[in-house]
């Protein structure tokens, strides 16, 4: 039974270095930030960090799997707060869970949160979905 | 710097971008998804940010790409995108502000298969000063 307050079951995805290259190929967003350690460090950074599309992507994947299908994901928006930081030869968690909010006929609204090694990554994420 | 009188006005791309099953097959493993008869929500972004960087930083906008930094995303599905469509993208600045140095941009993408808008979607961008 889905009822406003209910809360879908958290799940980790990881990512590491190879993740941020298919990305960067697959989206063609190529910035070095992404993938060269001493670019990142010279803008400032504290590492390579993730691209904050791919984050969503993956906290699409989570909101897609619960609606049963990239089909029936209608809205979708994010902020960026705060990097995922993704050191060399290390593998770093995004941990996505979400809440149901509002429901009006079919379409249901859910609060998303995403995290990595604990700390909160995405701002203000919601999605609607048909389900 | 962005030219101010740019806020309000929608450019359009002048490509004409065709998907293809093999993009979104890349960018639906990826993340994992095994289905890929549509494409994955945040599929459009593959085309709005090339887009964006090919309209914004025209000599009459003046973004400076180089110092981009994404600070939100929102996407409207009207309908899933499949392999075939064929797209034209907008790009209308919405607002420009200016904070802490930053110029803060918001720009609105709309994607149309012919005269059918498919996928809308708004971006914060964030030139760093």
């Amino acid at each position: 039974m889905i009822q406003i307050g209910t809360v879908l079951d958290e799940h980790v995805f990881t990512i590491d270095r190879a993740l941020l290259k298919a990305y960067a190929d697959a989206s063609g967003d190529q910035n070095p930030i992404h993938q060269n350690e001493e670019f990142a460090l010279s803008v400032g950074l504290p590492n390579v960090i993730a691209h904050g599309m791919l984050t969503m992507a993956l906290a699409g994947k989570y909101v897609s799997d619960w609606a049963g299908g990239s089909a029936n994901v209608k809205e979708f928006s994010a902020r960026f707060i705060k990097p995922v930081i993704v050191p060399a030869g290390e593998t770093v968690d995004l941990t996505v869970s979400a809440t149901v909010v509002e429901i009006n006929g079919d379409q249901i609204k859910l609060d998303i949160v995403a995290t990595s090694a604990g700390v909160k990554v995405l701002g203000m994420a919601k999605a609607v979905v048909i389900k | 710097m962005i030219n101010p009188d740019s806020v309000g006005r929608t450019f359009n791309g002048a490509d004409l971008i065709t998907v293809t099953q093999s993009e979104i097959d890349s960018f639906a493993a990826v993340i994992g998804e095994t289905k890929t008869s549509v494409a994955p929500p945040t599929f459009s972004i593959r085309i709005s940010l090339s887009q964006y960087e090919s309209i914004l930083t025209q000599p009459e906008i003046g973004v400076d790409w180089t110092r981009l930094v994404h600070g939100d995303q929102k996407f409207e599905i009207h309908r899933p995108i499949v392999a075939g469509d064929t797209f034209t993208c907008s790009a209308t600045i919405e607002t420009l502000r200016v904070a802490a140095g930053n110029e803060i941009i918001s720009v609105r993408s709309d994607l149309h298969n012919g005269t059918e808008l498919v996928v809308s979607c708004w971006s914060t961008l964030v030139v760093r000063g």
